[in-house]
């Protein structure tokens, strides 16, 4: 029977099938952050259970980690107490534990395709819906919640039943401008944030085929805001490309075994999907959020659309545009903002802060911005001076801070005021998502850019 | 964590007509920082429920005291965004055993079946005729009966039937969670480990 892609890695990951009930599902990798996880450990030890297999688990320190001077003692103690709960925890259950000031620490999502924790083929958890992040190499990987996190800790399994399948394929070139990060905000502008609810998607055509691996990733993190449990895409050269030699991918004959594997994990011609959708390339433009949902977005250049033609009921979008301090049918253009966040494990990554850098280099931040530039990792903040963006940065009046979770969702101290506007690369325009009261644009690097030196929302293309 | 059996559930509701609520409404961010499951319930809805000064912001409908009630009445949509298991804790803690709504998020309605939540999805037009019914008299009971299935309106007679596959079914009939499945396939799942490439 023809098999896709999320078949072929979700079957042979079944231990068993519960007649009326959900799959006993294999975990391969599991990572752990310091928020989702605590409870679960209370859990194990409430019930006398042990870590079945701690060489599967991975702890990161990101969701609250400060991002100045992380040699000093995290001051908020709530936040410290977090952090060290997750480091006794790993050390008395034997889990690799990368903290603050380790080399290898950064964004859970960020860090685990740099070490090749994230392999084609493997299935990946972890208490945070972004896990979505690590299907650009064909894996199936989602977000669960933390009873899950205990199941995985102490059996390896959980229990899920099988999503749909659904195909989303974009043909064609990309125009100027337009970067992975707008093709996400795109997609879910038009299935809306639970048009892919119940569905594991696919992302198929050339443009996903000629997108690099970190682009791969933004687009796959984005899933969850369309509701889809995660997304996935058929590894590629690209792909074996960069996972060869990381430390955690296989070596030697353990890697022409898993090649022999990875070369199968494609669709089937004739795979059939519950739902296939289609769009083409050249419709999107550099894309904006202007309400409080990621499918509130629309092209730049364009208006705010009127309540009749979002879905959503006229009283949520009341809501949410006075939430905003918008009106219906205003353009986005020439809007005034106060901060740019440009980081997160949608756009934290090495490409992203080369974008950002095409457009600063030369010019200068807008004296009305607060400008937060924060790498994924450390290895992304390496690369970024080797490859001297952190020279065109400081020359425009931009500090490099270090890595976390940051202001995408203000855990730290990292905080949009209230009532004030950000341009942030991140992935959630709720309220009160980056500080109590904080108003929040979602955008694509190029366009964090543009609004950072001009200090209004700018069509990226006219700087370019 | 074992929870408390759910069986059949009559109980006034409140409302809360918004589509979309995401789980950073239901709990935000800030208040993920405790390594217990305590509290949460405080919490709830914080934003919409607190003015900055902490002081109840009147027009909230979980600060008017004319709704009350062990079922949660949501728009379309409850529950998206991300996977804090924090956003059910928060809703059982506040008292609620139940979530209507004609839609829901994914994560959200796990974490709330893994955690002895029931989340109860009925169709748009009978999720507005108990708005109506509510708003018209907040005394307004419902009827849930989990064994049959079944969301019933007393006040209408009107009723739906609601899917839940049988296995978290019997969990929530019984008070069991997954844990205490999995634990009891320990040597299936150590052969399977054997299996893996990586």
């Amino acid at each position: 029977m023809s098999k896709s892609l999320f078949d072929k890695v979700w079957d042979s990951h079944v231990v068993r099938k519960i007649e009326d009930g959900p799959d006993v599902f294999y975990i391969d990798r599991h990572l752990i952050h310091e928020v989702t996880s605590p409870v679960a450990f209370v859990g194990l030890k409430s019930r006398g259970l042990s870590v079945l297999y701690p060489e599967r688990t991975f702890a990161v320190a990101d969701h609250n980690t400060p991002t100045i001077n992380q040699h000093l003692p995290v001051q908020d103690p709530l936040s410290a107490n977090q952090l060290k709960t997750l480091e006794n925890n790993a050390n008395e259950y034997g889990i690799s534990h990368w903290g603050l000031g380790h080399e290898n620490n950064g964004i859970v999502h960020v860090v685990g395709p740099e070490n090749g924790i994230t392999l084609p083929g493997a299935t990946i958890v972890c208490g945070d819906s972004h896990t979505s992040t690590h299907g650009a190499f064909g894996a199936i990987a989602f977000g669960i919640g933390t009873s899950e996190v205990e199941m995985v800790l102490t059996t390896q399994c959980i229990m899920q039943p099988k999503p749909k399948k659904m195909r989303i394929n974009i043909n064609g070139t990309l125009n100027k401008g337009v970067t992975p990060k707008d093709v996400g905000l795109y997609i879910i502008s038009q299935l809306t944030t639970s048009g892919a609810t119940g569905y594991f998607v696919e992302y198929a055509g050339d443009v996903f085929e000629n997108m690099s691996m970190e682009g791969r990733m933004t687009v796959c993190n984005l899933s969850i805001e369309m509701g889809a449990r995660g997304g996935m895409i058929a590894p590629d050269e690209k792909t074996f490309e960069y996972i060869k030699g990381r430390a955690m991918t296989p070596k030697g004959a353990d890697w022409d075994t898993a090649m022999e594997y990875w070369k199968t994990l494609k669709s089937d011609e004739d795979a059939t999907f519950d739902k296939e959708v289609t769009y083409n390339a050249g419709d999107i433009e550099p894309m904006i959020t202007y309400g409080t949902n990621p499918g509130m977005g629309m092209g730049i250049s364009k208006n705010i659309p009127s309540a009749e033609s979002v879905e959503g009921g006229k009283a949520t979008y009341d809501k949410s545009l006075a939430y905003m301090g918008y009106s219906e049918s205003e353009q986005m253009i020439g809007k005034k903002i106060d901060y740019v966040f440009i980081g997160s494990c949608t756009n934290g990554r090495i490409e992203d802060f080369r974008a950002f850098a095409s457009i600063v280099k030369g010019r200068q931040k807008a004296d009305n911005v607060t400008a937060w530039l924060v790498p994924g990792s450390h290895v992304v903040e390496a690369k970024i001076k080797e490859e001297g963006l952190l020279d065109i940065f400081e020359e425009a009046g931009f500090v490099l801070r270090e890595p976390g979770c940051s202001a995408c969702l203000a855990m730290n101290d990292d905080k949009v005021p209230a009532g004030k506007y950000a341009v942030s690369t991140s992935n959630r325009n709720f309220e009160g998502r980056q500080g109590p009261g904080s108003r929040t644009l979602l955008a694509s690097p190029l366009v964090a850019a543009a609004a950072a030196v001009t200090g209004v929302v700018t069509d990226p293309r006219e700087l370019l | 964590m074992a929870y408390d059996k759910f069986t059949t559930l009559t109980s006034t509701a409140v409302p809360l007509p918004i589509e979309n609520v995401d789980t950073d409404q239901i709990i935000p961010a800030r208040f993920l920082k405790a390594t217990t499951r305590d509290g949460f319930g405080d919490n709830l809805f914080r934003d919409w429920r607190y003015n900055g000064d902490d002081s109840p912001k009147q027009d909230f409908v979980l600060n008017n005291p004319i709704y009350s009630g062990k079922i949660l009445l949501g728009g379309k949509n409850f529950g998206s965004g991300s996977s804090r298991e924090h956003a059910a804790w928060a809703v059982y803690d506040y008292g609620f055993r139940c979530v209507v709504s004609s839609f829901f998020a994914d994560i959200f309605k796990n974490n709330c079946l893994n955690i002895g939540v029931l989340p109860v999805q009925i169709s748009p037009e009978f999720l507005n005729e108990i708005f109506e019914a509510v708003y018209e008299d907040p005394k307004t009971e419902l009827v849930i009966d989990l064994e049959a299935q079944t969301i019933t309106l007393p006040s209408s007679g009107t009723q739906e039937s609601f899917d839940i596959n049988g296995y978290k079914k019997g969990n929530m009939l019984n008070g069991f969670d997954d844990i205490d499945y999995l634990q009891s396939m320990k040597g299936e799942i150590e052969t399977f480990t054997e299996s893996r490439p990586f």
